[in-house]
């Protein structure tokens, strides 16, 4: 089938609401309305109302219910309508959902998944933009994943179902409909704590994900250069094996992501490089990433955003480095 | 024997001692759809004129509410919450305060700041996605717009505290929806107000909706008001398309607010969309919305001032036209508006720590914004 990041989503909840009964919806507006991006789009006709929630507007209510439910041996996928109203959750998240079971030594497990659109680019409102992911990654227990196209995306998420682990599944919105591509129709996984290598090459390695694969993928094919684009698809495990495979080979390494560039994930990245990898470098790593300070109100994106001129340069300066 | 649980109940209530707490919610209203006033209920503190202003605000916060939304549909303007429908609840309320009294809204109250002085070039600013449009809440005791739902409720809270603290004998007048009153923030403001009886009055602005979600899947309770009543201190309801029945709960409240806290539950309709990126035909009926439009603030309050021989169509025409002329000006300026993209960094902290300067000069000597294209 061809599909857009939205409807691949689409499709892998409705697989894993057909083929597991235990699976739960809930969320704000995720029923009648099928959620503000319709990524739930049609899935309450189908399933009805015990199995698609329209919750009260409570994210820790819905975070903290869904540890509950996963406890009782359901199996829910919570939607919080926006990463930047995840915070009211992050108590759940990062207090619970993570230490449950290293608190009972594995006999307690939370089996959830919690889906969120993360990143900006699309004139939002305030705190429609957030890139939290390093938050949450911080945090050991939970698995993060973030795709960058329709195909990961419905294999991360079914395969996220698939798991006994609480799993936060940031969804760009930017690449919600950004482009189309033909994935399978029935069910599938993609692997979880293994990267993608978009694009193989031998002078530079970028790693990168979400928002910034499409760009860093445009700059490089623009440029001609022979770099090889690594997608993480998963930030947390991370596939520190491909990254220094690759490093190895090219002696040059960027990071690119839409987050804050202090104590990002760039900033996990580059440690694990230093340590492991220090003397295979032709040059020092780099950064790209968006300015250490608060998403700004659209009038400014602008200004605050990588794009792909900045990866260009930033590209030019590490060549020649 | 096996018992039912109504049984166990009956049984239980057969043999209590005494009943440990009981309240009850009332409504009220002074002018009805019709533009009817009910003498009895008016607050003191209103005569006609005031009525006429109300109806100018009111009149102002439509005007307002179109022009971002059309600006909107041109890409010259960010995503949009209006209040058509809400108006009387929020210039009601905000014309019961006084001037050393602080406003906190959420992201709807437009017409609340109007009547607190918001200049109209600050609130296009603002929708056009300029923080500097909120550089103006300060000067006219209130605070920006808050985004995420209820949070503000307990920046209220403690902005009441230090009313009452630094004896500033102002009081706090704060806002939040419907859907707001299921956050826990919403509760422990609650709590927090009715424990230090601060002076501060929450006003539940029920549009009935929160996005697609009616009131019914928020809450089993049958009145959001009722929700004070745990919290130490009453709750009232108030038929929120009447500005002057807003005002006298509002007034009342300020009033006592030295003896703590008030809910008032404000019963209004959102009569269009919740933003502009919503489309509320997925999820309510053109009818609910028919009936809805039969008690719009703004059409009773015209009508009695009609038949009071206060208002006729070249009043109405006169005030459309200053309205649209302010509201064009306004605009105008707005657009004007040059960004400087060093503000975005040099307004947060208080100095300019080193490793912030260098993104800063890095990202300026580069100029990779000058393009603008993401
Ligand atoms: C904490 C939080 N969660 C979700 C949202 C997204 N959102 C914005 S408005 C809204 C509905 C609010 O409903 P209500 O409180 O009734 O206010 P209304 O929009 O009707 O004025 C939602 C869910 C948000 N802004 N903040
Ligand atoms: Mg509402």
């Amino acid at each position: 089938m061809m599909a857009n990041m939205n409807s691949a989503i689409n499709s892998a909840l409705n697989i894993v609401m057909r083929d597991d009964e235990k699976a739960i919806i809930l969320g704000e507006d995720v029923g009648k309305d099928g959620g503000v991006f319709r990524v739930t789009e049609g899935l309450l006709a189908k399933y009805g109302e015990q199995r698609v929630i329209d919750t009260p507007l409570s994210e820790a209510g819905i975070v903290g219910t869904s540890i509950g439910m996963a406890l009782s041996g359901l199996h829910p996928v919570a939607e919080i309508q926006f990463a930047g109203f995840m915070y009211l959750a992050f108590d759940q998240l990062v207090s619970h959902a993570a230490r449950y079971r290293s608190r009972t030594r594995s006999t307690w497990k939370v089996p959830m998944v919690v889906r969120t659109p993360v990143s900006g680019g699309v004139r939002t409102l305030e705190h429609h933009a957030e890139s939290p992911e390093a938050y949450y990654a911080h945090s050991g227990g939970l698995i993060i994943l973030e795709p960058s196209n329709p195909y990961d995306a419905k294999g991360l998420l079914i395969k996220a179902m698939h798991m006994e682990d609480p799993v936060l599944f940031l969804e760009p919105t930017r690449l919600y409909r950004l482009f189309r591509q033909e994935i399978p129709e029935g069910s599938y996984e993609v692997p979880i704590g293994k990267a993608n290598i978009i694009r193989e090459g031998t002078d530079l390695t970028i790693v990168t994900y979400g928002t910034m694969v499409p760009i860093v993928n445009n700059v490089v094919s623009k440029k001609g250069i022979n770099a090889e684009i690594i997608d993480l698809r998963t930030i947390n495990p991370l596939d520190e094996k491909t990254i220094l495979q690759s490093v190895e080979k090219t002696g040059r390494v960027m990071i690119v992501h839409e987050a804050e560039l202090s104590f990002g994930v760039g900033a996990e990245i580059a440690a694990r490089i230093s340590e492991k990898a220090l003397f295979k470098l032709n040059a020092p790593i780099m950064r790209v990433a968006s300015p250490s300070l608060p998403y700004p109100f659209p009038s400014y994106e602008q200004f605050y955003l990588p794009n792909e001129r900045k990866v260009s340069e930033a590209i030019d300066k590490i060549m020649s480095s | 024997m096996y018992l039912t649980k109504k049984l166990q109940l009956k049984i239980i209530e057969d043999i209590m001692i005494k009943k440990v707490y009981e309240d009850s919610v009332n409504y009220f209203q002074v002018m009805d759809e019709n533009g009817v006033i009910d003498k009895s209920q008016m607050s003191n503190y209103i005569d006609d004129s005031k009525i006429t202003e109300m109806y100018k605000w009111m009149s102002l916060t439509r005007a307002a509410d179109s022009k971002v939304i059309s600006l909107q549909r041109q890409g010259r303007a960010v995503t949009y919450g209006p209040s058509v429908g809400e108006e009387a609840t929020q210039v009601g309320s905000a014309m019961a305060m006084a001037p050393k009294d602080i406003l906190v809204p959420n992201f709807r109250q437009h017409g609340s700041y109007f009547v607190r002085g918001l200049p109209l070039y600050n609130f296009f600013l603002y929708w056009k996605g300029y923080e500097e449009g909120m550089d103006g809440t300060k000067a006219i005791n209130a605070t920006p717009y808050t985004v995420p739902v209820a949070t503000q409720l307990l920046h209220a809270v403690g902005l009441a505290f230090g009313q009452k603290y630094l004896k500033t004998d102002a009081n706090v007048l704060t806002y939040v929806g419907d859907g707001g009153t299921s956050e826990g923030n919403f509760y422990e403001a609650l709590n927090f107000a009715g424990e230090l009886k601060l002076p501060i009055v929450f006003i539940i602005e029920n549009n009935q909706w929160a996005i697609s979600t009616p009131v019914s899947k928020q809450t089993a309770a049958s009145t959001l008001a009722q929700k004070a009543i745990a919290a130490g201190f009453k709750g009232v309801q108030v038929d929120g398309n009447d500005p002057l029945a807003v005002f006298k709960a509002t007034h009342d409240a300020l009033e006592n607010a030295d003896e703590g806290p008030m809910l008032i539950e404000s019963i209004t309709y959102r009569l269009s969309f919740h933003t502009t990126s919503d489309d509320p035909t997925k999820y309510r009926t053109e009818a609910e919305v028919d009936e809805w439009l039969k008690k719009d603030p703004l059409k009773r309050v015209r009508t009695y001032l009609e038949k009071k021989g206060l208002w006729n169509e070249s009043r109405q025409e006169v005030m459309d036209a200053e309205n649209a002329k302010r509201i064009n000006e306004a605009v105008e300026k707005s657009e004007q508006f040059k960004p400087n993209p060093k503000t975005i960094f040099e307004n947060i902290y208080s100095f300019m720590p080193d490793t912030l300067k260098d993104e800063e000069d890095a990202a300026i000597n580069s100029g990779f914004w000058q393009q603008g294209s993401y």
